[in-house]
C-alpha cells in the first residue's frame, strides 16, 4: 500500500510503445464516455416529460446520415487502433538474431530457469541490461504463463510444445515475474523476481561469487528461499515434499522400504538425484539441482539444515497438529514472507 | 388445460379476477405446466438460486482478497471459490437469465400468440436446465472444483482437484435447455406472429431474442460437445488435449471460445432488446433507427462466431491469426455502437421520465459503454499481450456482464414486474436501489482496470502489497454492490402482498402485453386474438388502457 500509481514500471524496449498505445486507447475512450453520458444527461433534462398529460412526441424514424457517421466514425478509429497494435505486436514476436537465449520450464508451481553457461536458478531470473533476451518455453505439466508486467510481454508455457518471448530489459532493477494461466492450487505463488543487473553484474551472477558477508548458516537459509526449495518443503496441505526443520540426524522411512539416516550424504544425494532414495509418501515430483549449485553451496545448505535440525522433533512423530515452536514461526516467516505459516494444517499422512 | 371465469373476467373487481397464477394453485399444476409464463417463474426461481450461489462465492472470495497475504480461506478453497462463482453466473444465471424468464413470459405476448410454439419442449428445458444445474450444485457440496469457469485443459482433464467431471457434465445436460430454448423461440417467432405483425413491426425484443436464439441452437452443442470430451479425458483417458496422451492442450480453447465468445452474446444480446423497450416506453416514442438495432443484433449474432481466437493471442496461436482475429473483432465493436448511439437518440425531442426501469436503462447505456470500450484495448493484439489474464479482463467483463447484462435484467425485471405480477413494487426503494447498485458496481470494478494494467494477474490468491489498496475498495464496492442486490430481493417479494394493484398497463406503454391483456395476464394470455394494425412503438397513436 504504498504511493498510489496507474502503470507499471516501464523496463524493457516495448514498454514505452505499449503504453503510448494505452494512452491512445484511454483518450478515445474517455471522450467517448463522457460523451455519451453528457448527451445522455442533456437529453434527459432537457427532454424531461414535465406533465403526465403531455402528448406523445413527434415519431422519429431516424437518419441515414447519422447511422453512416456513427458507424463509420468508429470503424476508422478502431482501424487505427488494430493496425498500430498489429504493428507492435509483430515487433514482439519476432526475436532478434543475436538475443540471448534462455530456457525456461514451467512446472507446478515453479519456474525452472537455464542460462546459457548452464547456470540455474528457480522462480527468478536474473538479465543483463539492453542485451536482446528470447525465453525459449515449454511446461512439464498444465499450461502457464510468462508474465513479467514490467516488461509488458506474456506467453502461454504450454506441455509437449515450445513457445518464445523476448524482450530488452531497459532499467536496472527489480521486477515481477508471475504466471499469469490458472495453474492449479498455488497458481498464485508461482513466480518470483526479475532481476535485471549492468552486464558486469550478470557476469559474475554467473559465476556464482556468494556474499562473503553471511555466515554459512545464513548463506544456506537464502539458497534455500532463492532456489525454490520452500516452496515444496513447508507444512502446508498441498506441499510436495516434507518440512525439513526437525530432519536432520533424524532416521527417515523410504519410499522403497527401509530407513535411513538423514546426514550430510543423504542430503546431497537427494539434491542430485531426488528420486534415488526419496522419503515415503510424497510423490517423486523434485528436480535434479545437479550444475545449479557448486559444493560450497550445497555445503550452505546443509549448514541451514542442521541449524533447524531439533527443532520439531514432535512433528516427525506424531499425525496431530502441532503447535509450532519460535524458531519453527521464525523459519516459516524466512521461508514465506507473505505468510504467516498459520494458513495450513497439517494433515499429510 | 383451460382457465375457467374467462368470460367474466374482464368486468371483475381486479382482487376476484382469474389469470395465470391463481387459476390453479396445486404443486402439480406447476411442475406440469404447459404455461410459457408459468414456466418463466420456474426459471425465475431457479435461477435467483444460483445468483445467490455466485454471490456468496463472490463474497468470501472478496473478503480474502482484502489482504496480500492468504489468511481467510485456502488456495484451494479460494480457487474453488472463483470456479464455483464463474460457473453459477454463466451458466446458472446469466445464459439463461433474460432468454428463459423474460423471453418466455414476453415472447408470445408480444407477438400476439397464445403460447410458443412447442410447450411441452418448453418444459423440458427448465428439467433439463434444472437437472444439469443439480450435477453442478453436486459437485460444489461434495468438495468443489478448482479449475475456473473455463476449465482449460489439460489442467481439468488430469491434474485439478474435485468433481470436474459432474461439473462439466451438469453444463452438458444445461446446454440441451439452450439449444431446445433457442429452437422453440425461432419457430415461435416465424409461425405464431398474430395477423399484421410483421418482422418489421415487432417490437426489438423480439429481434434482439430472435438472434440470441440462433446462437443458441448454433454454438451450444459445441460447448456440450467440448464438455463430453473433457470427461472422456478425464474418465477415460483418452488422449484428446494432454499432450502426454498425445492430445493438444490449446484445441481445448478452440473449442471452448467457439462457443464461449459467442456466449458473450447470448447473454448480451436480450439486454439490447430489454433496453430497446424500455428507452421506447420512458420516451414515449418510436426507438431512433429501428432497423439498425433490428440488423445490428443479427450482425452481432453472425460476426460474434468469428472472433473467438482473440482470447488466444498468447496461447501460441500463429501471429496471422491473431492478426485475423483482431481485425475481426473489431467489426464486432461497430453494430454495438450503432446500437449506443440510438438509443442516445431516442432522447431527443422525447418525453423523458425516469421511473426505476429507466434508471437502469441509463445506467446500462453508461457500463456497457465502458465494457465495450474496454474490449477495444482487449482486441488490439500489443495491449492484449499486457492485458491477458489480468484484472483488467475481470473488470472488462464485469462492466459487460453486470453492468451490462445484470442491469438490463434488472431494468426488465421492474419494467415487467406489474405485468408478471400484477403488483407495483415500491418505486422509491427500487430507486434508492438502482443508484446503489450503480455506485457500488462501480465501485467494485473500476479499481480492477487500473490493477490490471500495473500487472495483477487474475485468480491469484495472494498477491504484491502494493496492490492492497485497489483490492480493498474492490471489495468495498462489492458489499455495496450486494446490499443494493438485497435490497432487490427483499421488496420485489414483498411487492407480492403489499404491492398496489398495477392495472393492465401501468407505464401507458405500447406493445400487446400493455394493450391487450390484463395484469398479470390470464392463462391463455388474450381473451381476443388481437390484430395488428401499427407499427411497434406507435405512441402518437395513443395507447389503449391509460
Amino acid at each position: 500500500m504504498n504511493e498510489f500509481e496507474l502503470f507499471p514500471e516501464a523496463a524493457s524496449s516495448f514498454a514505452g510503445e505499449v503504453d503510448l498505445l494505452y494512452w491512445f486507447l484511454t483518450i478515445v475512450s474517455v471522450i467517448f464516455t463522457v460523451g455519451i453520458a453528457l448527451a445522455l444527461l442533456y437529453l434527459g433534462i432537457r427532454y424531461r416529460r414535465k406533465s403526465e398529460d403531455e402528448p406523445a412526441p413527434e415519431e422519429i424514424h431516424g437518419s441515414n446520415l447519422l447511422e453512416i457517421v456513427w458507424s463509420v466514425v468508429p470503424l476508422i478509429l478502431a482501424f487505427v487502433m488494430f493496425f498500430w497494435g498489429a504493428h507492435l505486436f509483430f515487433k514482439m514476436r519476432i526475436v532478434p538474431a543475436d538475443a540471448m537465449e534462455i530456457l525456461v520450464t514451467g512446472k507446478q508451481w515453479m519456474w525452472k530457469i537455464q542460462h546459457p553457461n548452464g547456470k540455474r536458478e528457480i522462480n527468478n531470473l536474473h538479465v543483463p541490461l539492453g542485451q536482446p533476451v528470447k525465453c525459449t518455453m515449454t511446461s512439464e505439466d498444465v499450461i502457464h504463463s510468462f508474465y513479467v508486467p514490467e516488461f509488458r510481454v506474456k506467453q502461454d508455457v504450454l506441455p509437449g510444445r515450445y513457445t518464445q518471448l523476448w524482450f530488452t530489459p531497459t532499467k536496472i532493477g527489480t521486477y515481477h515475474l508471475f504466471c499469469a494461466e490458472f495453474c492449479g492450487t498455488e497458481h498464485s505463488r508461482m513466480g518470483g523476481k526479475v532481476y535485471v543487473m549492468t552486464p558486469s553484474d550478470y557476469e559474475s551472477w554467473l559465476e556464482g561469487g556468494a556474499d562473503a558477508s553471511l555466515s554459512p548458516v545464513e548463506a544456506g537459509e537464502l539458497l534455500f528461499t532463492s532456489l525454490g526449495c520452500a516452496t515444496c518443503h513447508h507444512d502446508g496441505k498441498n506441499s510436495q515434499g516434507p518440512n525439513l526443520a526437525g530432519v536432520f540426524g533424524t532416521m527417515q522411512p523410504l519410499d522403497s522400504g527401509g530407513e535411513i539416516l538423514a546426514d550430510e550424504n543423504y542430503i546431497k544425494d537427494s539434491m542430485m538425484n531426488p528420486q534415488g532414495q526419496i522419503v515415503r509418501g510424497y510423490p517423486k515430483v523434485m528436480p535434479s539441482f545437479k550444475g545449479m549449485v557448486t559444493d560450497a553451496q550445497i555445503t550452505q545448505i546443509i549448514a541451514y539444515l542442521k541449524s533447524i535440525a531439533g527443532t520439531e522433533e514432535a512433528d516427525s512423530t506424531t499425525d496431530e497438529e502441532t503447535p509450532e515452536s519460535p524458531e519453527s514461526a521464525l523459519l516459516n516467516d524466512a521461508l514465506e514472507p507473505d505468510t504467516t505459516g498459520q494458513r495450513y494444517v497439517r494433515m499429510e499422512q | 388445460m383451460s382457465a375457467p371465469g374467462v368470460t367474466a373476467n374482464e368486468v371483475a373487481p381486479e382482487e376476484r379476477r382469474i389469470h395465470y397464477l391463481n387459476w390453479a394453485t396445486t404443486v402439480k399444476s406447476w411442475l406440469l405446466t404447459l404455461d410459457h409464463k408459468r414456466i418463466c417463474i420456474l426459471y425465475l426461481c431457479t435461477i435467483t438460486f444460483y445468483f445467490l450461489v455466485g454471490a456468496v462465492a463472490a463474497t468470501l472470495f472478496r473478503i480474502e482478497l482484502m489482504t496480500p497475504q492468504g489468511d481467510f480461506l485456502s488456495a484451494e478453497i479460494y480457487n474453488k471459490m472463483f470456479t464455483m462463482h464463474g460457473v453459477a453466473m454463466i451458466f446458472f444465471f446469466l445464459v439463461p437469465s433474460i432468454p428463459a424468464t423474460l423471453g418466455n413470459f414476453l415472447i408470445p405476448l408480444m407477438i400476439g400468440a397464445k403460447d410458443v410454439a412447442f410447450p411441452r419442449l418448453n418444459l423440458l428445458t427448465w428439467y433439463l436446465f434444472s437437472i444439469g444445474s443439480l450435477f453442478a450444485l453436486f459437485a460444489i457440496i461434495n468438495g468443489g472444483v478448482d479449475t475456473g469457469w473455463t476449465f482449460y485443459t489439460p489442467y481439468s482433464s488430469t491434474y485439478a482437484n474435485g468433481h470436474v467431471i459432474a461439473a462439466t457434465f451438469g453444463v452438458f445436460v444445461a446446454g440441451f435447455a439452450s439449444i431446445l430454448t433457442g429452437l422453440n423461440f425461432i419457430v415461435t417467432v416465424h409461425k405464431m406472429r398474430a395477423p399484421g405483425m410483421t418482422w418489421f413491426r415487432l417490437p426489438l425484443f423480439i429481434w434482439a431474442a430472435y438472434a440470441t436464439s440462433i446462437i443458441m441452437v448454433l454454438g451450444t452443442p459445441v460447448i456440450a460437445i467440448t464438455m463430453l470430451l473433457i470427461i472422456a479425458e478425464r474418465g477415460l483417458g483418452i488422449g484428446i488435449f494432454d499432450p502426454a496422451l498425445g492430445g493438444d492442450p490449446v484445441l481445448f480453447q478452440h473449442l471452448f471460445w467457439f462457443y464461449s465468445h459467442p456466449a458473450v452474446y447470448i447473454m448480451i444480446l436480450p439486454g439490447f432488446g430489454v433496453i430497446s423497450e424500455v428507452i421506447a416506453c420512458f420516451c414515449r416514442k418510436r426507438v431512433f433507427g429501428y432497423e439498425f438495432i433490428a440488423f445490428s443484433s443479427l450482425a452481432i449474432a453472425i460476426i460474434g462466431f468469428f472472433v473467438w481466437g482473440h482470447h488466444l493471442f498468447v496461447s501460441s496461436q500463429s501471429v496471422y491469426a491473431g492478426l485475423i482475429f483482431s481485425f475481426l473483432t473489431f467489426f464486432v465493436g461497430v453494430p454495438t455502437a450503432i446500437k449506443i448511439f440510438n438509443w442516445v437518440a431516442t432522447l431527443y425531442k422525447g418525453s423523458v421520465s425516469f421511473e426505476t426501469p429507466m434508471l437502469y436503462a441509463l445506467g446500462f447505456i453508461g457500463l456497457f459503454t465502458v465494457g465495450g470500450l474496454t474490449g477495444l484495448y482487449l482486441s488490439t493484439l500489443a495491449i492484449d499481450i499486457h492485458l491477458h489474464d489480468t484484472y483488467f479482463v475481470v473488470a472488462h467483463f464485469h462492466y459487460v456482464m453486470v453492468g451490462g447484462m445484470v442491469l438490463a435484467f434488472l431494468s426488465g425485471l421492474h419494467f415487467w414486474w406489474p405485468k408478471m405480477t400484477g403488483r407495483i413494487y415500491n418505486e422509491t426503494a427500487a430507486k434508492f436501489a438502482s443508484v446503489i447498485v450503480f455506485i457500488g458496481f462501480n465501485l467494485t470494478f473500476f479499481p480492477q482496470f487500473i490493477v490490471g494494467y500495473l500487472g495483477m494477474p487474475r485468480r491469484y490468491y495472494e498477491y504484491p502489497e502494493q496492490w492492497q489498496l485497489l483490492q480493498l475498495l474492490s471489495s468495498a464496492g462489492a458489499s455495496v454492490l450486494g446490499f443494493g442486490f438485497l435490497m432487490v430481493l427483499c421488496y420485489l417479494p414483498f411487492s407480492l402482498v403489499f404491492g398496489k394493484r398495477a392495472g393492465p398497463n401501468p407505464w401507458r406503454a405500447k406493445g400487446l402485453e400493455w394493450e391487450e391483456t390484463t395484469s398479470p395476464p390470464i392463462a391463455h394470455n388474450f381473451v381476443k386474438n388481437p390484430i395488428v394494425t401499427e407499427e411497434a412503438y406507435a405512441y402518437t397513436k395513443g395507447s389503449r388502457h391509460v
